[in-house]
């Protein structure tokens, strides 16, 4: 790890600043489960640290709006407790899958938000793209834990988030504040990501002196969710694909569904055909598995991740069931 | 004089052999006081970093590090490899830098400039025809020689496939054409590395200018000295090796390795202490490899069961040497009247290989008991009654018969038996089962007893523990030979100083140590029984020791403290030796293990309900480190069945999985229920001490794949059995 400067400011202005003042190479610390990994490959370099932790509103989490508003700096074991969440579960599904208590306690929403792909030649030095000499790597390469979806681009890995496919099944938005102290805007978490084309862009809208400072979650009316993921190991693991339903269902039709995958593209994916299917119709093992089948028919694997395409229905089909107490199935 | 026979004692009359003892360095290692060589940190210490290939094959075209020495705090740079050499393979080691700090030494080892001139390499090692097709395209037959074609050895092109073996016995083909079931399968097993927590590596601090202590990770600290002093132009009877604790040693820790001898020359150049422990990464890629194997079998059997002709080509890789699974043990523990079996060894710019726990076996029970299994199947038969059938084609069939029964009953295999891929439902249950062998031996080894005047008692050599118990062990065998509590027992181990012991490898150290502490602690109790005789005239002959007392025909005569004060004002010392052939060792052994899994068809995933292993091993003079041996391959067995292997990327030529996230291990939560079961009748007490420490870990391979392809009638060829292997297999298998 290279030597760098450490800052811990008290206020959300102060950190801006911070993050600011410094010619722009700096990096967020949330948790650090991350950029303490990162820094010891060397993928990230900065200048200078800026610690969250010591600004209060950031761990906050509270009503608003008929919502509720989370800091990025909150905890996944804070989330996990919190009675404000109770009826989130499809958060609580992600952070009982995070089988480690180190991560649990460390790990915070906004980090895993902003949590840099875990893509094996990315980690390995090749850069986000991981093109050498004109070519793909991935494509070239072993893909096996790479994109089925959005992967037509130069872009191939997949959206790390644990959290992602949940928040935007909920319909959450985000607070970007910065880069100056005045400026703050509310996005869709849905559009938060991006696929970079070029090997200078990041995953997410953030600019450089940007950081999530909150996370909005819409009232919880009468939905009901879940999210599921395929993980091959019962202790700390990364999915292998998962997928997140939210569905609202009365006089024992759907009226409103969302499902979101995760693990599978460059971005999270909103499976909006698979959604539609079910309105109006009861949420029936047959209308999960026809959901199922319709959220992955556009996939297109690459040589050695075709497997992934029956996680990612697999997942699809166990969330929407999970989200109504039907047995999912499994182990 | 007492003439008292070696030999162990009747068994019911035993307090410590065979019970449970705990680990006598448990607390120390639970709350941090042992300190592994990793720990060592003496006064003025420098740190190590490495600068290690990052592709699979090249040629240095430059190398310079006169840059690196002046970066700030750096303090020495090594080179081990020089412009115009090859490296082949990711992970090899280029130069150590030693510095203050190891920022520091990581800035070192930046500020070197390399430039590598790129070279073909290959790294598929379960693809025979890719690398007969390179062979086919880059060499040519020379004095009926394979060799490289002189244009494709510019390109770092290589010979890519060895003939190892082509052995025929009997008339296969007779056999196949009548048989009443002929199957042909495929299956493979993927490589792994040694991975040991505590990474290989040294704390080198010279003493003198021409003595060298070495604190080194090691399973052979009796045996590693000569191999610092001639490389380094000493004295071997000026090196200290020492090691009190390891953290993982599986076969890979018998040499000093060019890691050890590059430590010890930066602490000779910056005239510091320095340590050198390589990281993870190259902890994975170069400090050893257990061999991969895949294999195409043809097997027949008649209408009874009885297996009658076995074909087999193997392949696999250990890296540039092209060794694969050693054909001897094909099939495994099993020898078929009609027999052939060929084996071809590939070319890989991989790491090198080492031993690894029970060598060729895992890998070999894996690849040839699967198609046991799957033969049983195209018979109709249950695995379990097929295996029991050919028994008789094993080195012991009583044994295992016996075994297996324990077995069955354990995991109730006759009750939830069914035939292959009968259940309903996506998440489908198997059993499957394997057996294995091997030899545990006693290596030669010596040990110092001392009995001091006050009762007190030391036993001392230049042995290791490598996590399996062998101090405790060794307590074990002296107190009870003087009737003395474990406390009474001081045990010493772990410098090169200490009397030569043997490397632990093998499963040898059990009967090493033991053997040759019994035979001294008899002989000192003869000379202390003299000594009591002479003192309170009694036949030295009647004299026994109990419960911290020296007794007559059943009367105490005195305690142990007033005898050992007959020895006089200085100790009494015996030097023990073995192995001898005095029944106190032997070797052969022998298990039996059962696993019922679940298989979730819509994932892929494998669940592990409960495991079950029944293993032999002669007389056990610890019960509770005997099952934790068990239990610990056991889990190592589930790792490479179920998510460890080593992940070699075609088209960089790298190891591409070289930390913990994607070196998949399994945790608690993926283990199942375990059950062990020592096979412990009079009839192997009566064998005498034999080694543990590998079988157990031989046998999980073919089990769990067999209860795999139970649960799903559909064999996972390749292991580990993955998520994507099994719905890959799933998908053929339907098709």
């Amino acid at each position: 790890m290279r030597p760098f400067e450490y800052a811990r400011p008290d206020t959300e202005a102060e950190a801006l600043e911070m993050l600011n003042d410094h010619g722009g190479n700096t990096a967020v610390l949330a948790g650090g489960t991350d950029l303490i990994s990162l820094m010891k490959r060397e993928l990230v370099t900065p200048d200078r640290v800026v610690d969250l932790k010591n600004v209060p509103s950031l761990s906050e989490i509270r009503e608003e709006d008929g919502g509720v508003r989370i800091g990025s700096l909150v905890t996944l074991d804070e989330m996990q407790k919190h009675p404000l969440l109770n009826n989130y579960q499809s958060l609580r599904h992600v952070i009982d899958g995070i089988r480690a208590i180190q991560i649990q306690h460390m790990g915070t929403l906004g980090g895993d938000l902003c949590h840099l792909p875990n893509c094996w030649y990315f980690r390995s030095g090749y850069g986000l793209l991981a093109i050498e000499r004109g070519v793909s790597l991935v494509e070239a390469g072993d893909n096996r834990y790479h994109a089925i979806f959005g992967n037509q681009g130069a872009a191939k890995f997949v959206s790390a988030s644990r959290f992602a496919p949940g928040l935007v099944a909920w319909g959450a938005r985000v607070e970007v504040i910065g880069p100056n102290p005045q400026q703050s805007e509310s996005i869709p978490l849905e559009h938060f990501y991006i696929t970079p084309k070029l090997s200078n862009q990041g995953v997410t809208v953030l600019k450089p002196g940007q950081l999530i400072s909150h996370i909005w979650l819409p009232v919880a009316r009468q939905q009901q969710s879940a999210t599921y993921e395929v993980l091959q190991m019962e202790g700390l693991d990364w999915p292998l694909a998962a997928a997140a339903s939210c569905v609202e269902i009365e006089g024992g039709v759907v009226q409103s569904a969302k499902i979101v995958m995760g693990h599978v593209a460059p971005t999270p994916i909103v499976a909006t055909a698979a959604a539609t299917i079910l309105l109006g119709n009861a949420l029936t093992v047959d209308a999960a598995n026809l959901a199922a089948d319709i959220a992955v028919s556009q996939a297109t694997p690459l040589s050695n991740n075709g497997y992934k395409v029956q996680l990612a229905r697999t997942a699809v089909k166990r969330s929407l069931l999970k989200a109504i107490g039907h047995p999912e199935g499994g182990i | 004089m007492a003439e008292l026979s070696v030999a162990w004692g009747p068994r019911e009359e035993n307090k410590l052999i065979g019970t449970d003892v705990p680990r006598m360095e448990g607390v120390e290692k639970a709350t941090g006081h042992a300190k592994y060589s990793a720990d060592i940190n003496t006064k003025g210490t420098a740190y190590c970093k490495l600068l290690t290939c990052k592709t699979g094959h090249a040629r240095i075209a430059k190398l310079d590090v006169e840059e690196a020495k002046k970066v700030k705090g750096v303090l020495a740079v090594h080179v081990l490899q020089d412009v115009g050499d090859e490296l082949f393979y990711d992970g090899q080691i280029i130069a150590a830098v030693a510095a203050e700090r190891p920022d520091y030494a990581a800035d070192g080892i930046r500020a070197i400039k390399l430039e590598l001139e790129p070279l073909a390499h290959f790294v598929d090692e379960d693809d025979l025809k890719a690398a007969e097709a390179l062979d086919a395209e880059h060499t040519e037959i020379v004095d009926d020689e394979k060799v490289v074609k002189e244009e494709s050895a510019k390109l770092g092109h290589m010979v890519r496939v060895k003939p190892l073996a082509d052995d025929k016995n009997g008339d296969v083909d007779a056999a196949v054409a009548n048989a009443k079931a002929v199957h042909k399968g495929y299956y493979g097993i993927a490589t792994i590395s040694h991975m040991c927590l505590e990474p290989h590596g040294s704390h080198c601090e010279w003493t003198g200018d021409d003595s060298l202590l070495v604190h080194l990770s090691t399973q052979n600290v009796s045996g590693t000295a000569g191999q610092f002093a001639e490389p380094l132009g000493l004295d071997a009877a000026n090196v200290e090796i020492v090691c009190n604790y390891i953290g993982g040693g599986f076969g890979s820790k018998f040499a000093a390795g060019e890691w050890g001898l590059a430590c010890a020359e930066l602490a000779k150049e910056i005239k510091r202490p320095v340590k050198l422990m390589l990281d993870r990464a190259t902890e994975l890629k170069s400090a050893g490899i257990r061999p991969s194997g895949f294999v195409e079998v043809t097997i027949a059997a008649d209408e009874e069961g009885r297996i009658t002709a076995w074909d087999s080509h193997h392949w696999g890789s250990s890296g540039l040497n092209g060794g694969t699974i050693s054909p001897g043990v094909m099939p495994y523990v099993f020898t078929f009247e009609n027999l052939n079996r060929r084996a071809s060894g590939l070319v890989t710019n991989t790491g090198p290989q080492q031993a690894w726990r029970a060598p060729n076996h895992p890998q070999a029970c894996a690849i040839s008991q699967t198609a046991i299994a799957d033969l049983a199947d195209k018979l109709a038969m249950d695995s379990y009654d097929v295996f029991m059938k050919n028994l008789d084609q094993t080195p012991r069939a009583d044994v295992y018969a016996e075994e297996m029964k324990i077995g069955a009953k354990l995991i109730d295999w006759k009750a939830k038996w069914h035939p292959s891929g009968a259940d309903n439902g996506p998440v489908k249950q198997g059993l499957g089962m394997a057996l294995h062998t091997w030899g545990g031996r006693s290596h030669a080894a010596t040990c110092l007893l001392r009995v001091h005047p006050d009762g007190t008692v030391e036993s001392i050599a230049g042995s290791q523990d490598i996590g399996t118990g062998t101090r405790t062990a060794i307590a074990i065998v002296v107190a009870e030979t003087f009737g003395l509590p474990l406390s009474s027992v001081k045990v010493t181990i772990g410098s090169s100083k200490y009397p030569r012991s043997g490397p632990s490898g093998g499963s040898t150290t059990i009967g090493g140590v033991s053997g040759p502490n019994r035979r001294a602690a008899i002989s000192a109790l003869g000379k202390i029984f003299d000594l009591v005789a002479a003192k309170h005239n009694v036949d030295a002959g009647t004299l026994t020791a109990k419960d911290g007392k020296i007794l007559s025909g059943g009367n105490e005569v005195c305690s142990w403290k007033q005898a050992c004060g007959l020895i006089g004002a200085m100790p009494l010392e015996v030097m023990g030796e073995g192995p001898a052939d005095d029944g106190l060792t032997s070797d052969g052994v022998g298990g039996v293990q059962m696993a019922d899994v679940s298989v979730d068809t819509e994932t892929g995933k494998v669940r592990i309900n409960k495991f079950v292993a029944v293993q032999d091993c002669g007389l056990i003079v610890d019960l509770m480190t005997a099952k934790s041996q068990v239990y610990g391959a056991m889990i190592m067995g589930i790792a490479f069945a179920l998510s460890e292997e080593r992940i070699m990327d075609n088209k960089t030529g790298r190891y591409i999985n070289t930390d913990l996230e994607t070196y998949k291990l399994p945790r608690i939560g993926d283990i199942g229920e375990l059950v062990v079961e020592m096979y412990q009748p009079d009839s192997e007490y009566a064998r005498g001490v034999i080694g543990l420490g590998e079988p157990p870990v031989i046998a999980p391979g073919a089990a769990i794949s067999n209860a795999v392809a139970n649960a799903l009638g559909v064999r996972v060829p390749v292991l580990p059995l993955t998520p994507q292997r099994v719905l890959e297999a799933l998908k053929g298998g339907a098709a």
